[in-house]
């Protein structure tokens, strides 16, 4: 059984709870696999660092909560500072390259994408979001592109698919440009139990 | 009976226990929600008051809880399926009138999307301490039968099972949620609605002349007949006979309460539901409802890696309690293990019911978060030397 | 739809045996109580109006007047302390075809159920709701309610009232209740008229018929028998129409203002919502039917 768990945190308004969605959706829906999805909620949710937490596996999802992230997905340096200590040594962190600066240990590796940047050439800084989707799929490989792409179809507003998908394209190839077509390592993270 | 196609959303959805909760009761039926916004509830009848105007259903957000509680009392005398959500303190304050309906054997559903107490306690945050409340919360003695779904998927589906024991027994039915599953997003699976077991309202056939509101049937239930079909009858939640006039006398109130607590009583062997697993063998049972349950399943993986037998009751259904089941098994296992979100609830429950023939370890949690597998795990461990 | 006799005055039948539980008399309230006589006007009403009493249904709560529900020959419903309305607001909206009164105390529809109260009438829900005052809590005997009187006794005011109590007119009337009526229990006519009027009415119609407990607020307050404590609020009763509803505060042993204060014309909750989701939904919003939205 492999489980993988992932942290994605932000501030309000960054979408941070639809990004965790899509890659619900994408696992649980399109993909096959079991995953549980779980968002901070209460005062924590409307203010400024904003978190949600997935548990991806290819058995029914147990302990619904994570312990130690296998990824790390970060779009505010607050969201970095205040779970940073939480993810594993080996974990992948995958960040906002323009708001986030990750002091890794050693064996945690870095991919940084420049999100706001890219969405806002695309035309709204609000898809800020689904760019950090199409690059955490292009680094994980958690799910294959297209369930990913369909995720994001099936998931944002109507009438904003092609934005999105396009925003999702951005974060891909982002991925591809700058580090190579190979996906990294992370869903081959050691399985935990659970 | 099947789902009526205007409530049900059937398709595979990414969705949370609360949003699945909701689509359950449309899918059931349910054309009434009252309702006071209370975390980590609320999301049931948000999803519930979005989409009702499309199909002839009103949601009303009601000045308080006890309001909401005594408005789906009222709503459903009109034949309508109501149902109501809350959290611990709402819940609280629905306790007067569950009684009522308890009383006036009213079909409804009540929802508590647990969190931890007591009083505000963790509003965003997990808790199972209200078990025993939902069985004993209402003053007096009354019947209740309460639900407890693991997942969304559960949700869904134990929401219309609730809207179908409400019907049967016609009797108050909660739904005991927790936050974590209310707020866990998973896939949930709605069939098509000729796929979903619907219970609707049986109205008496009988003439107005011939009938008496609370004259039982053979299981114990009433006939019932709706407000504004000309029946002109009465109902209250005084003691009453037959005909549904109130009797203020010892022995009324012994037919009466009698009747009530035994329609659920009697008949528990119909309602209660639990899910075993690897019982046969087992020197130690573990059993837990709710979330617990899976993180219990995760704690009994690690106890068999150590070579302990351990089987799993997981109670789908928690009151009426498996009396008979508990019973049978403690006849045969050393112990039984309860983790439950509280400090010892159902334990208490479970160790009633083994009657010193086997041991029973509590584990429990004060809430705001789920155990750690290994705590349960090392329990399971201690309760099979 | 059935046929109703009309009431007979007949020396072996009272007018109103047709239409009450006659198997449950004798009933509980005491000789010289007022709200038998407003049971009377009431049921008289719905006679002269000619309504179909299958789709009536009366709704109380606790107390004496509580009792109301139990005796009238009409689907209804003895419910909790407090209550009634939001009990009656969910079965009217479910079944919007019926007339719906709320009959009852002025302990429990303003004391424990007041939040109800003023909810109910902001929201212009559609229901009839008859209170017969007291001025006391009755059935427990006697205590101080959110109307005694200043100054008057009650059980719990041994030395006297000090609470200013509520104007229930002004109450209702600045929730935004379309129909606002005060009588007492003698003027059987007015409040028959009156109930005649706010039955065909609609959103949330209020009446207020003063009937101070002839056992307790008047052996507490030394002021005679019942019937002498009603006769005196009824002759010392000023009938001003359309008054001022911040004018008709009740002092102790003092005239009453009673009168038809309000009565105008606003959407119900139904009708604004009805309104409401057809503007934004247009067809595809499926309201509640008036026969009810029970699924066979």
């Amino acid at each position: 059984m492999t489980r993988t768990e992932i942290r994605i945190t932000g501030f309000g308004g960054q979408g941070v709870v639809l990004c965790g969605y899509v890659i619900g959706r994408a696992c649980a829906i399109h993909a096959g696999q079991h995953a549980t999805m779980i968002q901070s909620f209460g005062p924590e949710a409307r203010g400024s660092s904003c978190s949600a937490t997935l548990v991806v596996s290819d058995a029914p999802v147990l302990y619904p909560y994570i312990r130690r992230p296998d990824v790390f997905v970060v779009m505010s340096n607050d969201g970095y500072e205040k779970y940073a200590e939480e993810i594993k040594d080996d974990a992948v962190i995958v960040y906002e390259q323009d708001l986030v600066h990750p002091t890794p240990k050693p064996g945690q590796r870095t991919y940084g994408v420049p999100s706001t940047r890219i969405a806002e050439q695309l035309g709204r800084a609000l898809i800020q979001n689904i760019v950090m989707l199409g690059f955490f799929g292009a680094v994980t490989r958690i799910v294959p592109r297209q369930e990913m792409r369909e995720a994001v179809r099936n998931s944002v507003p109507a009438g904003t698919e092609e934005l999105n998908l396009k925003a999702f394209e951005a974060g891909w190839t982002w991925y591809d440009e700058q580090y190579g077509t190979r996906g990294s390592a992370a869903m081959a993270a050691p399985a935990s139990t659970g | 009976m099947t789902a009526e196609p205007s409530g049900v959303l059937t398709g595979i959805h990414y969705l949370d226990g609360d949003f699945a909760c909701g689509e359950g009761a449309m899918a059931a039926g349910c054309r009434f929600v009252a309702g006071y916004p209370i975390t980590p509830s609320t999301e049931v009848v948000e999803r519930i008051g979005r989409r009702f105007p499309m199909m002839g259903g009103i949601f009303i957000q009601m000045e308080d809880e006890l309001a909401s509680m005594a408005a789906i009392v009222g709503a459903a005398w009109t034949g309508t399926k109501t149902m109501t959500v809350t959290s611990g303190p709402g819940f609280s304050l629905m306790m007067e009138n569950i009684g009522l309906a308890a009383m006036m054997e009213v079909p409804c559903v009540v929802v508590n999307v647990q969190r931890g107490g007591p009083s505000t306690g963790l509003p965003t945050m997990v808790g199972q301490a209200d078990v025993m409340q939902a069985r004993w919360g209402s003053h007096g003695d009354y019947p209740i039968i309460a639900l407890c779904p693991q997942s969304p998927q559960e949700a869904f589906d134990l929401t219309v099972e609730a809207f179908n024991l409400a019907e049967t027994w016609r009797t108050p039915v909660l739904l005991l949620m927790d936050e974590c599953v209310g707020h866990m997003t998973e896939k949930v699976v709605i069939p098509p609605a000729s796929e979903i077991r619907v219970v609707n309202r049986r109205l008496t056939d009988k003439k107005p002349e011939a009938y008496r509101p609370y004259e039982p049937d053979e299981r114990g239930v009433p006939e019932f007949a709706r407000v504004g079909d000309g029946y002109r009858f009465h109902a209250t939640g005084l003691t009453h006979d037959e005909r549904g006039y109130p009797i203020m006398t010892a022995e009324c109130q012994a037919r009466t309460v009698r009747r009530l607590v035994d329609k659920v009583r009697k008949n528990a062997d119909r309602i209660v539901r639990f899910e075993e697993q690897d019982v046969e063998g087992a020197d130690v049972v573990v059993l837990a409802y709710g979330i617990t349950a899976r993180v219990a399943r995760a704690a009994i993986d690690m106890a068999r890696a150590q070579g302990v037998k351990v089987g799993f009751l997981r109670l789908v259904v928690l009151w009426p309690f498996p009396e008979a089941k508990i019973r049978e098994l403690a006849a045969r296992i050393r112990a039984f293990v309860v983790p439950e979100i509280n400090l010892g609830q159902l334990v208490l429950e479970v160790e009633r019911c083994a009657g010193g023939q086997a041991r029973t370890c509590g584990v429990p949690h004060a809430g705001g978060g789920v155990h750690d597998p290994e705590e349960i795990c090392r329990v399971i461990l201690e309760a099979a030397q | 739809m059935s046929t109703e006799p009309a009431p007979r005055s007949t020396e072996e039948q009272h007018p109103i045996t047709p239409y009450v539980r006659m198997d449950r008399m004798p009933h509980i309230w005491c000789p010289t109580c007022g709200i038998g006589t407003v049971v009377k006007c009431y049921v008289q009403a719905l006679v002269e109006e000619k309504l179909d009493l299958d789709k009536v249904a009366v709704v109380s709560g606790i107390g004496c007047t509580g009792r109301v529900a139990g005796y009238v020959k009409l689907d209804s419903f003895h419910t909790t302390h407090g209550r009634a309305i939001p009990f009656a607001t969910g079965l009217k909206l479910c079944r919007p075809e019926l007339l719906v009164t709320v009959f009852s105390g002025d302990g429990d529809l303003v004391g424990i159920g007041g939040n109800h109260f003023i909810h109910a009438a902001r929201r212009n829900q559609d229901v009839l709701v008859i209170l017969v005052n007291n001025f006391i809590y009755g059935m427990t005997g006697g205590q101080n309610a959110p109307t005694t009187p200043l100054g008057a006794k009650s059980s719990t005011m041994f030395f006297g009232n000090f609470e200013r109590p509520f104007s229930l007119p002004h109450l209702a009337a600045s929730s935004g209740a379309t129909y606002v009526a005060r009588w007492t229990s003698l003027h059987i006519r007015r409040l028959t008229r009156s109930i005649r009027e706010a039955v065909r009415r609609k959103g949330f119609r209020f009446i207020e018929v003063v009937a101070p407990c002839s056992t307790l607020y008047a052996r507490l307050n030394k002021l005679g028998t019942g019937y002498d404590l009603m006769k005196f609020y009824h002759d010392f009763s000023e009938i001003r129409n359309d008054a001022d509803t911040s004018e008709l505060d009740i002092e102790f042993q003092s005239r009453i203002v009673c009168g038809r204060f309000v009565d105008k014309e606003r959407p119900t909750y139904k009708e604004s919502m009805d309104a409401h989701y057809e503007k934004i939904l247009g067809s595809r919003y499926v309201p509640m039917k008036p026969e009810g939205g029970w699924i066979p």
